[in-house]
């Protein structure tokens, strides 16, 4: 089994800060850490990994310091490291990160690829399911429960707003987990050693075979026109009591307001 | 203060904080008031190739020193001394066989032992024998292939919880202190049970307790080096075991000055932080500087050792006796710093004063210290004439 994790390099903060001039996140004096939610995808793969035999590439694409976040996934026990880096990449939406990942993986070849549900800096949780959009295979998201993996499909439990579904794809296929999933691993020390010495190969648009106008700021339908923190939402108000209480209370609530 | 580490010693210091961060701190006051066994961060240790760190590369582990693996207890003292006694004490156990064991002895027991799948334990004191080593009591009497081993080891640190047990009893009582030697037991083996678990003051995640040997029955090859060297084996463990003991004071000092500091610089009265009051600044700078002394005490007393000096004994007990007590220091006087919540088992510091004292106390009382010190310094003017 080849198992394939994208990962994306974070700052280490879910508050950060915003330029607001160029509408996008300020990065400088902010560490950076591999998204939370991939670090549950990594040891999905690892553990998979340990049952079935095989080999775990961690997949990232970001400026050259991106490395890093690379450096630590092997440290965990990932074997192989692939980082998508240039100029051309910079700016991309959800899309043409999608396109330069599965660009990546279709080099690199994987039966199962897992994503983190989304990241803690965009929030978008697509990139994931736009891959395997890019690839045509089956994708399962939200993954809160791997029931069984096997050699030609994969059996997992999906979590939905009320109850969760239970999902068998074939294989290869792209999943997206979610943090109830397994508690990461930390490194070993023979790990971070072997991340010192490790090859991180690099790519760019050209290795990929990819034109220049699908990826980076040319290959994203997406203009951010304004980002922005929400203001706060409303004042809430709890019921308690039995249910005629309660009711005599929304009742009253109402009259008051003048919606009754 | 900037210690010049190797990149690897970084990526060792940084891996244990992490662990002590992510995996101690959150349940250490669960471990202290259930006096439970930290099984779960033994085994996150174990895959993090920590109990490998002292042991060499042809028996599975990472062919480090003294060095890397005071700076591994410092910054698991930091967190918890319960857990890093567990720690500590498997490494005590395991000294006599790395240095004194046979080859076949490596070979079976080291590489278990590097990739934390069996713990280890030390048994050397016994109810009227401690630091007066003379006093023991434990026999093993040769019969065809086997010793037999009689006499029970008390307060055993990982007593109970480890796999392998390196035991001193004495094989001629005619020989005195020449006529110990020592053994390896494993758990399992007929007539070897345990006795009571030990209530303690602090370190209670740790456990105490004793071993109790009826008749037990060992292969005659599990003796370590020859009959006779049990005290020496012993000696040489505990040369090197020390240094831990003063990496675990250096620890639990910078833990508690750490928490006290934090705690200062929140804690307002007359309008004020009380970090700013200057009764409180000399306290700290008065603890900070213990703390730096009794590091670079302990920093070299451990790089002595592994510059392969046959002479550690002096250097390796200052560093254990000065940092121990400062340890004890320190956190009494962190706690003092907090005031009323110091005393509060909200804060982790209570428990950081109640640990500390035991370290100066176990491997030898700092009042031994002293007179080993002593001893030297006089074996040494005697020689210099």
């Amino acid at each position: 089994m080849r198992i394939a994790v994208c990962i994306k390099q974070v700052p280490d903060t879910a508050e950060v800060k915003i330029n607001r001039e160029t509408g996008t996140l300020v990065r400088e004096g902010v560490p950076s850490i591999i998204n939370p939610y991939d670090t549950h995808a990594i040891e999905a793969a690892l553990s998979i990994k340990e049952q079935l035999g095989g080999t775990v590439c961690a997949v990232t694409m970001g400026p050259p310091q991106a490395e890093a976040s690379l450096r630590e996934a092997i440290s965990l026990g990932v074997d192989e490291a692939f980082l998508v880096t240039g100029r051309e990449f910079a700016g991309a939406d959800t899309l043409a990160t999608a396109c330069a990942l599965s660009g990546v993986i279709k080099k690199i070849g994987a039966d199962l690829i897992i994503c983190g549900k989304q990241a803690i800096d965009g929030d978008t949780a697509q990139v994931g399911p736009e891959v395997a959009e890019f690839l045509d295979i089956p994708h399962v998201s939200y993954v809160k429960k791997i029931i069984e993996a096997g050699a030609a499909s994969i059996k997992v439990e999906r979590m939905m707003d009320e109850g969760s579904d239970i999902v068998e794809a074939s294989l290869p296929a792209l999943i997206t987990v979610v943090r109830e999933l397994n508690t990461p691993r930390l490194p070993s020390l023979k790990g971070k050693m072997n991340a010192k010495k490790a090859e991180i190969k690099k790519m760019g648009a050209a290795e990929l075979e990819l034109p220049v106008d699908v990826v980076g700021f040319n290959g994203s339908p997406t203009q951010v026109k304004k980002i922005f923190t929400p203001g706060p939402r409303g004042g809430r108000k709890k019921l308690e009591g039995s249910l005629e209480e309660q009711i005599d209370a929304l009742v009253n609530e109402l009259v008051e307001k003048k919606c009754l | 203060m900037d210690y010049f580490l190797s990149e690897e010693q970084l990526m060792i210091k940084e891996l244990c904080a992490q662990i002590a961060q992510e995996k101690v701190v959150p349940v250490r006051a669960e471990l202290d008031e259930k006096e439970e066994f930290p099984w779960e961060i033994m085994k996150v240790m174990a895959a993090s190739d920590l109990f490998g760190l002292f042991i060499p590369e042809e028996y599975g582990g990472l062919g480090k020193g003294s060095f890397e693996l005071t700076i591994a207890v410092e910054e698991l003292s930091k967190a918890c001394l319960g857990v890093s006694t567990t720690y500590a004490a498997n490494a005590l156990g395991t000294y006599p066989i790395l240095l004194f064991g046979t080859d076949e002895q490596k070979k079976k027991y080291l590489p278990d032992i590097a990739a934390g799948k069996r713990l280890v334990a030390f048994g050397l004191t016994e109810a009227n024998a401690g630091s007066d080593a003379g006093g023991t009591q434990t026999t093993a009497r040769l019969e065809g292939d086997h010793y037999v081993i009689n006499g029970t080891k008390q307060w055993i640190t990982n007593g109970g919880e480890a796999e392998i047990y390196t035991v001193i009893a004495i094989t001629d009582r005619s020989k005195g202190p020449r006529g110990a030697s020592a053994f390896i037991v494993e758990k399992g083996t007929p007539g070897f049970s345990f006795g009571k678990k030990e209530k303690k003051m602090g370190i209670r995640a740790s456990a105490t307790r004793e071993l109790v040997f009826e008749d037990c029955r060992v292969p005659k090859e599990n003796i370590i080096a020859r009959e006779g060297m049990g005290f020496l084996v012993a000696m040489k463990t505990l040369d090197s075991s020390r240094v831990g003991v003063g990496a675990q004071g250096l620890g639990v000092a910078q833990g508690a000055l750490d928490e006290a500091v934090k705690f200062a610089r929140q804690r307002v009265q007359f309008g004020h932080p009380v970090i700013g009051f200057q009764a409180i600044q000399h306290m700290i700078a008065d603890m900070a500087t213990d703390i730096e002394a009794a590091r670079a005490l302990v920093y070299a007393a451990a790089r002595y050792a592994d510059s392969g000096a046959k002479d550690v004994t002096k250097v390796s007990s200052m560093a254990k006796l000065f940092a121990t007590d400062v340890a004890m220091c320190v956190t009494t006087n962190a706690l003092q710093v907090m005031g009323g919540s110091g005393y509060m088992r909200e804060y982790p510091v209570e428990k950081m004063m109640r640990d500390a004292k035991i370290l100066q106390i176990y491997e030898g009382t700092n009042q031994i210290q002293r007179n080993v010190i002593a001893q030297n310094i006089i074996k040494e003017a005697a020689k210099a004439r």
